[in-house]
């Protein structure tokens, strides 16, 4: 299955190159801000690389979301869904190669964005060392159980809701802390946010780019957190599949 | 996963190569199978005949597993298909002109994908062998989109016996084809059938196919089974002069 996703990638240099045009962009524009900030706040001349460090680590979790759902909709799209599970691939495999196929779609979207930043912003979000590798694992995960219970809505109501594959994930962007502190979030909030892997990331990476330290229990928290939410995530894929069978949507499915 | 290849000779010969029984399937309030019983020899080409909404779409996707069957039990090869379908659905293969393929993958780069999904042992040889048999050779780097109905009628026909299935389930296998590509498909068919030993069920319109390659004929009405004997029987069972003319009296009051 994630040679069939490559070959549709391979098929087309307008996919390859969407995938890495919109975080370069927000790369670009929040570089800017952040140059502009650093002009005017204290914080910013310390700290001049966290919003671009910020945009880029959300787009890893926007990007892996997508990365599930877009490839789960191809298979809609394509009306392909029929060919597919009257093979011997059984449901959760085509899970696992969506989370595969994430991985790679996000990495290709990234990396320009992260290599441009060094000549344009002198700011290398790789200077995080192995942190950077816990917080793009981190969000990546989290972005795919999202990813999956997106799609396991559109199987169960069909291609109208397939807008929700790329607005679901904004739903906890206010509550991440992307660009503020967690504490900035009216007290009833915060709970909520800190039971997101992705609150947590975001404030490691504040720690370790304004403070210097390396946050080590937030990471096992949201590692913690991201066994639940990714194990929900294919608990509701393989339910609604089951359910899909019994209503007769594998066949019906398509555009 | 592998592909065992048609006539694997721990199936037991002379046994049923599927066997259905009491089978129901009710979506809501509409019951589109019920109570369907019957059995296909190992070997044998079978008919699955019916008007619009006879219930032969849903019962072929339950013998694929991709609909669960409200009652009953289906078994192929001697498995039992609702409970362990992956048993034995890598020496199964299914083509409809209703289930696409990806349009914009090639046609090679389909038949590598499935090839894969069926654990299809040396797939650069079968594709190339199979696509020659297809004449599909000249089609192969071509985008799946961009065929003619024809051309995709033949190219789900290499997908579903690329891994040599034991049993194929063919829904209109000669539908979009001119009438001499549709002769040759049908006389590929059967010579497929009778040198592996694989069975096939086929749902088709054109009784002119259905009396060229079948000897047995289940006709169905308002899901249910109404007929299950040769061709000659259900023309004489009806007093008909054709099986056209036999399929035209069983399926009448359907309507629209």
């Amino acid at each position: 299955m994630v040679l069939r996703y490559a070959y549709l990638l391979r098929g087309s240099w307008a996919r390859i190159a969407e995938l890495a045009y919109w975080p370069t962009m927000q790369m670009l524009m929040w570089g800017l801000l952040a140059e502009f900030l650093a002009g005017h706040s204290a914080f910013f001349v310390r700290a001049g690389g966290v919003l671009i460090a910020a945009v880029l680590l959300w787009d890893i979790l926007f990007r892996g979301n997508l990365g599930v759902s877009i490839s789960f909709l191809e298979e809609m799209w394509a009306r392909n869904l029929g060919q597919l599970f009257a093979s011997p691939l059984r449901p959760h495999e085509w899970a696992l190669s969506l989370l595969v196929i994430s991985f790679l779609r996000t990495l290709i979207g990234i990396l320009p964005a992260a290599l441009l930043a060094i000549p344009v912003y002198r700011f290398s979000i790789f200077d995080l060392g192995p942190q950077l590798v816990a917080f793009f694992a981190l969000l990546l995960v989290f972005g795919a159980a999202v990813g999956l219970a997106v799609s396991a809505l559109v199987l169960r109501y069909g291609l109208g809701a397939e807008s929700l594959a790329w607005v679901a994930v904004f739903a906890v962007a206010p509550i991440s802390g992307i660009y503020y502190p967690i504490a900035v979030l009216p007290e009833w909030l915060q709970p909520v946010a800190l039971a997101l892997p992705s609150a947590h990331v975001f404030e490691g990476m504040r720690a370790a780019l304004v403070d210097g330290v390396v946050d080590a229990d937030r990471m096992i928290y949201a590692a913690a957190l991201n066994f639940l939410y990714l194990g929900g995530g294919f608990v509701v894929f393989l339910r609604v599949f089951d359910i899909a069978r019994r209503r007769g949507a594998l066949l019906q499915m398509g555009e | 996963m592998s592909a065992a290849g048609a006539g694997n000779a721990e199936d037991g010969a002379g046994a049923a190569a599927i066997r259905v029984d009491g089978l129901f399937k009710r979506f809501d309030d509409i019951e589109a199978v019920r109570g369907l019983s019957f059995s296909v020899a190992r070997g044998h080409i079978v008919a699955l005949l019916g008007g619009n909404g006879a219930g032969k779409t849903t019962t072929i996707a339950m013998l694929l597993g991709l609909i669960t069957p409200t009652a009953g039990r289906i078994e192929i090869l001697g498995v039992d298909m609702i409970g362990n379908r992956y048993a034995v659905l890598p020496r199964m293969n299914f083509s409809s002109p209703y289930v696409d393929l990806p349009k914009r993958l090639t046609v090679r780069e389909n038949l590598r994908v499935y090839g894969a999904l069926y654990g299809v042992p040396r797939l650069g040889e079968a594709i190339g062998r199979i696509s020659a048999d297809l004449n599909l050779t000249a089609l192969l780097d071509r985008p799946y989109g961009q065929l003619s109905s024809g051309q995709r009628t033949r190219v789900g026909l290499a997908k579903s016996l690329l891994n040599r299935p034991a049993v194929l389930l063919l829904d209109e296998p000669t539908a979009s084809l001119d009438p001499e590509t549709a002769e040759r498909v049908r006389a590929y068919l059967s010579g497929y059938c009778r040198e592996t030993g694989a069975t096939m069920l086929i749902a088709s319109h054109d009784m002119v196919e259905v009396e060229r390659m079948c000897g047995q004929v289940l006709m169905m009405k308002e899901g249910r089974l109404v007929h299950d004997g040769t061709p000659a029987e259900l023309i004489a069972a009806y007093g008909r002069d054709t099986l056209e003319e036999a399929f035209l009296a069983i399926a009448a009051g359907n309507g629209w």
